[in-house]
């Protein structure tokens, strides 16, 4: 294997991860802050996406489409949070998850019912739409690199929002106990609903801007539903930090995976899962 | 586990003869239908069995498992791959090989998965399970995404004498509603067995099984290891049933699927997943026949159980009959 | 009007169940309804397929006067969810259940298989209007089974001469690593190899992932003359963007037919020049096919596609089994039935066909580029070509 033909998958690996990260983020923080096991995570991701396909029938710019599909997601996942999530905070992870599993049903069902089972493909915008050739035969496509600085300037920002406000404060407190956030005199169903809100943004805005180069159709959700839990498993549940280095880690396992060991490609991505679980039960940064 | 309600072992035993006789009067109720319905029966008998293999982990360990399907999916692709290509494998050596399998698999996904618990543990077990399937999607060993087929039942014979013969289909199914007592009778057997009071006391409190002195991991990744394997005796039914293996029995909607009947029929009361299995088939067979949109009732059943009905059909029930018998009450 | 509605048909199974207490059995020659069991996706990835072969399918029998042979027929439709772990249950169903005469479908190879495999133990009559898995005119071929549409082998097989002539000398071929994928590389592979070519690399990927960026890097460090890919839908969409997209462009991309049908609009510029191979073209210029693309424009509301084609030509086949026979499906006129649907000759919009001895088309293969973001036909790859049905026995 040749130094260029590495250092490319290397970059293949790391787009990959970063928009992972993108959409593990969301789930993680949810649990993090609310102590709730999300399944419909995955549905937002393809509200997402759908969204912006059906905007864009309407407007001219994705930009424009992704825009105004996220304060949309935002309200169907507020609105989720407070017709059917809030009553499970008292309760156990078991009904979390068949709660969630019941929407992702719904949500499926109600995206062929609105969109049908075609698969849809959104054009790259054209300010973006080149490549930077690398070798003779191989060049990058300039809108997964716009993906990845987006995925990336997210990534800092949710750093710096973490370290520095009181929202972070309050992330970093473990706000998972209702009765201690009320008595910190903090709302506590505007808080929960916001970033049940926030984590749905998060999930469809990766949805939207992975649309134009993956194909929306039914199911996509679920298959990013799984890569999630892994990356948040691996990353430790609720650490955003955790969700990063575990996003990276198996984008860049996946990536060579295929490469190096097609027979075992999706299996190696669980392999590192199950390694790390070995050394560390609760993750890397739980 | 506490003892059921005298009128609630009448009623079950009821539903268990009618469930015997009904291959005799099928015919009669439903001339149509009869061969399909016998054949959906014996599918949902299997599926109870798994269903309360599971009650074991959730209702009882306290253990939430996402990830149970695998043990079902490796029960079946036991019989695959063991199976010859034209002619019929012998049961007596195939299903026991099947089985300890599936337990070696178990207790290795159990043992680096109960170290977890909560939120984990569930997060865990459905990525083990998605491991699972993505063994048997991408590798050739059988049939990859395609899944394999069984072309010839395996024989049942002793001494060169066909006791059973699993081609028909009613045969089939009482095999069937064998399991679904049979494998009744062993887990209420184990349950009160000093085992078993231990693995229930953990589902309470694990804290003070600990500090009684018992080492909780050990009994928990024993229970982890008999559940497993009775789901993959169910696996390895249904396999035998529909002549076909396919990693979509691997994966997690099936065990979403199976956690769904637990919380339907009732968890800890074994009984109850059983009527949740046959509840939630007998329901989406329902929702089909009424409309083409039918995930949109399915997913708001589900929904509408968490919400209204937390213990389940089975709780619902015990809360009725122990009215009239005392019972000391549930767990 | 022909949207399919689930419910309808339910309700008359209900009705059907109702009934059941009076025997339906009926004498030869009775006027009863042909009772055609469309065993479908009608929901899922492959919803608009199982709907244009049903609409395909209704249209010939429709333009009988929606006879078969004389009879009225009933249809009973069952979604198969494209799933193939139901496929041996739903197929029983329809056959044990619904007493279905004929038994139609499917999309998906594996629950085709699963079909043709109850067929093969309940001997019932099985028309298969898309699904190309090899084995079902090959080692399951049976008396009983028909398809119409094509083997995973035969749509493939002509791209290996035309690569060949086009000067391409080592090729990588890539697919997901499924059976269809496999089959179709198979045939590539055979066609190339035989004109003296050489497969540089096969690429499998696991089914059905749609991540090709790593697979992509690593065909362009190996620099073939030209690449064959086997896609379908969702992930045809997404190879052909992507293949643009890394800059391969300057290697040719092949594919069969599904490569770019249904989905060449939302893969835009990034088609540009594909070649495919497939015994159908929508633009095919053919007075036949002008005819049926209107017709069935008219019947359905849609565009006419392959899958429509493949389901129009499953209700000819039936109809000229059924009015050979009177329309008696008795098992005594099973064999007559066979005898001429074997011998068909049907008038496709794709250009006529016969049934070669394992009941598999043998047809003409077309070659087709996309131009201007429009398939053009180039010509004919491969006149009346057969499916080679390796390991039938009967043929």
């Amino acid at each position: 294997m040749d130094i260029w033909f590495f250092l490319i998958q290397v970059l293949n690996g790391l787009q990959y991860g970063l928009l992972l990260f993108l959409v593990a983020s969301g789930l993680t923080l949810i649990f993090g802050i609310m102590g709730i096991i999300n399944l419909a995570h995955g549905s937002f991701y393809m509200l997402g996406a759908y969204l912006t396909f059906w905007l864009l029938q309407s407007v001219d710019s994705l930009l424009l489409a992704i825009v105004l599909a996220l304060p949309i997601s935002a309200a169907v996942g507020y609105l989720i949070e407070a017709l059917l999530v809030r009553v499970l905070y008292r309760r156990d992870h078991l009904d979390q998850v068949l709660l969630t599993y019941g929407l992702i049903l719904i949500f499926n069902e109600a995206q062929r019912m609105l969109w049908g089972g075609d698969v849809h493909g959104i054009k790259v915008p054209a300010a973006l739409d080149w490549s930077i050739p690398l070798t003779d035969t191989l060049s990058y496509p300039v809108y997964r690199m716009a993906i990845s600085a987006v995925c990336a300037a997210l990534a800092v920002g949710m750093y710096l929002v973490i370290q520095r406000t009181r929202f972070g404060m309050w992330i970093r407190a473990g706000a998972s106990n209702r009765d201690m956030v009320a008595a910190l005199g903090i709302n506590v169903n505007l808080l929960f609903g916001a970033v049940f809100a926030l984590g749905a943004v998060l999930a469809a805005l990766s949805g939207a801007i992975a649309a134009p180069i993956s194909s929306i159709g039914p199911g996509m959700g679920d298959t990013v539903l799984i890569i999630c839990f892994v990356v948040v498993v691996i990353g430790g549940v609720g650490s955003i930090k955790g969700a990063f280095l575990g996003a990276l880690l198996i984008g860049l396992a996946d990536t060579f995976g295929k490469v190096l060991a097609p027979d075992f490609a999706s299996f190696s991505v669980y392999a590192v899962m199950a390694a790390v679980l070995l050394v560390k039960p609760r993750g890397l940064f739980a | 586990m506490s003892r059921l309600p005298r009128s609630l072992s009448i009623l079950l035993s009821v539903a268990i003869i009618l469930l015997g006789a009904y291959p005799l009067f099928g015919d009669v109720l439903f001339p149509n239908k009869h061969a399909f319905l016998m054949q959906k029966l014996t599918g949902i008998m299997i599926m109870a069995v798994m269903a309360m293999s599971l009650d074991l982990l959730v209702g009882v360990a306290g253990l939430v498992s996402m990830g149970h399907a695998a043990f079902f999916g490796l029960g079946g692709y036991m019989l695959a791959m063991l199976s010859p290509e034209y002619s019929a494998a012998n049961l007596w050596v195939v299903l026991p090989a099947a089985l300890v399998v599936v337990a070696i698999a178990s207790a290795m996904v159990g043992y680096l998965s109960i170290r977890t618990s909560g939120i984990y543990f569930i997060m865990v077990t459905l990525a083990f399970g998605q491991m699972g399937f993505y063994f048997f999607n991408d590798s050739k060993l059988a049939g990859g995404s395609d899944g394999a087929y069984i072309m010839v039942k395996p024989a049942v014979e002793i001494l060169g004498v066909s006791l059973l013969n699993l081609g028909d289909k009613r045969t089939l199914y009482y095999v069937g509603l064998g399991a679904l007592v049979g494998v009744y009778l062993l887990l209420r057997v184990v349950l009160a067995s000093p085992f078993g009071r231990v693995v229930s006391a953990i589902g309470v409190n694990e804290n003070r099984v600990r500090g009684l002195g018992f080492d909780p991991v050990a009994y928990k990744l024993l229970a982890f290891t008999i559940g497993g394997t009775i789901a993959g005796l169910a696996g390895f039914l249904a396999a035998i049933q529909y002549g076909f293996v396919n990693p979509a029995t691997l994966s997690w909607h099936h065990s979403g699927e199976a956690l769904v009947m637990v919380i339907l029929g009732g968890m800890g009361t074994l009984f109850g997943p059983a009527i949740g299995a046959f509840v939630f088939e007998l329901a989406k067979m329902g929702f089909e026949s009424v409309t083409e949109h039918w995930l949109l009732p399915m997913g708001a059943m589900i929904i509408g159980i968490v919400l209204l009905l937390p213990k389940g059909v089975g709780g619902l029930l015990l809360q009725l009959f122990s009215g009239r018998s005392k019972m000391e009450g549930g767990q | 009007m022909t949207r399919i509605s689930r419910r309808g048909v339910l309700q008359a199974g209900a009705a059907f169940a109702t009934a059941g207490l009076v025997p339906t059995r009926f004498a030869i020659g009775q006027t009863a309804k042909v009772r055609v069991g469309l065993m479908l996706p009608y929901s899922g990835t492959y919803a608009a397929l199982g709907e244009a072969i049903t609409s395909g399918l209704k249209m010939a029998v429709n333009a009988r006067g929606g006879k078969l042979g004389g009879r009225e027929v009933e249809y009973i439709l069952l979604d198969d969810e494209s799933n193939p772990g139901k496929g041996p249950e739903n197929a029983s169903k329809l056959i044990a259940g619904d007493k279905v005469d004929f038994l139609v479908g499917t999309v998906h190879s594996g629950v085709a298989m699963g079909m043709a495999k109850v067929a093969v133990d309940t001997g019932a009559m099985l028309i298969i209007p898309n699904a190309g898995v090899g084995a079902a005119t090959g080692p399951l071929c049976a008396p009983n089974i028909f398809r119409t549409s094509f083997s995973n082998w035969q749509p493939a097989y002509p791209m290996g001469k035309v690569a060949w002539d086009r000067g391409m000398r080592n090729v990588v071929t890539i697919s997901w690593k499924y059976g269809a994928g496999e089959e179709q590389l198979g045939g590539f592979e055979e066609g190339f190899t035989q004109q003296g070519g050489k497969i540089v690399k096969r690429i499998m990927l696991p089914f059905p992932n749609e991540e090709f960026q790593a697979n992509l890097t690593e065909i362009a460090s190996l620099k073939p003359d030209g690449v064959f890919a086997f896609f379908a839908g969702s992930g045809a969409l997404k190879f052909v963007k992507d293949y643009a997209a890394a800059g391969l462009k300057s290697i040719p991309l092949m594919g069969t037919g599904f490569l770019t049908d249904g989905v060449l609009a939302a893969q835009g510029a990034a088609a540009e020049g594909v070649l495919t191979t497939l015994h159908y073209a929508d633009a095919l210029d053919t007075p036949e096919n002008r005819k049926f693309r209107a017709e069935f424009k008219a019947f359905s509301g849609k565009e006419a596609d392959v899958y429509a084609v493949q389901g129009y030509d499953g209700g000819q086949l039936l109809a000229i089994g059924m009015d050979a026979v009177k329309g008696d499906t008795a098992a005594g006129s099973r064999a007559a039935l066979i005898a001429a649907m074997e011998a068909a000759e049907i008038k496709s919009p794709r250009g006529a066909f016969t049934l070669s001895k394992a009941h598999n088309p043998v047809q003409d293969i077309y070659l087709r580029q996309v131009k201007n973001g429009q398939e053009i036909v180039l010509g004919v790859a491969h006149k009346a070509l057969a499916d080679p049905a390796k390991g039938c026995k009967s043929a």
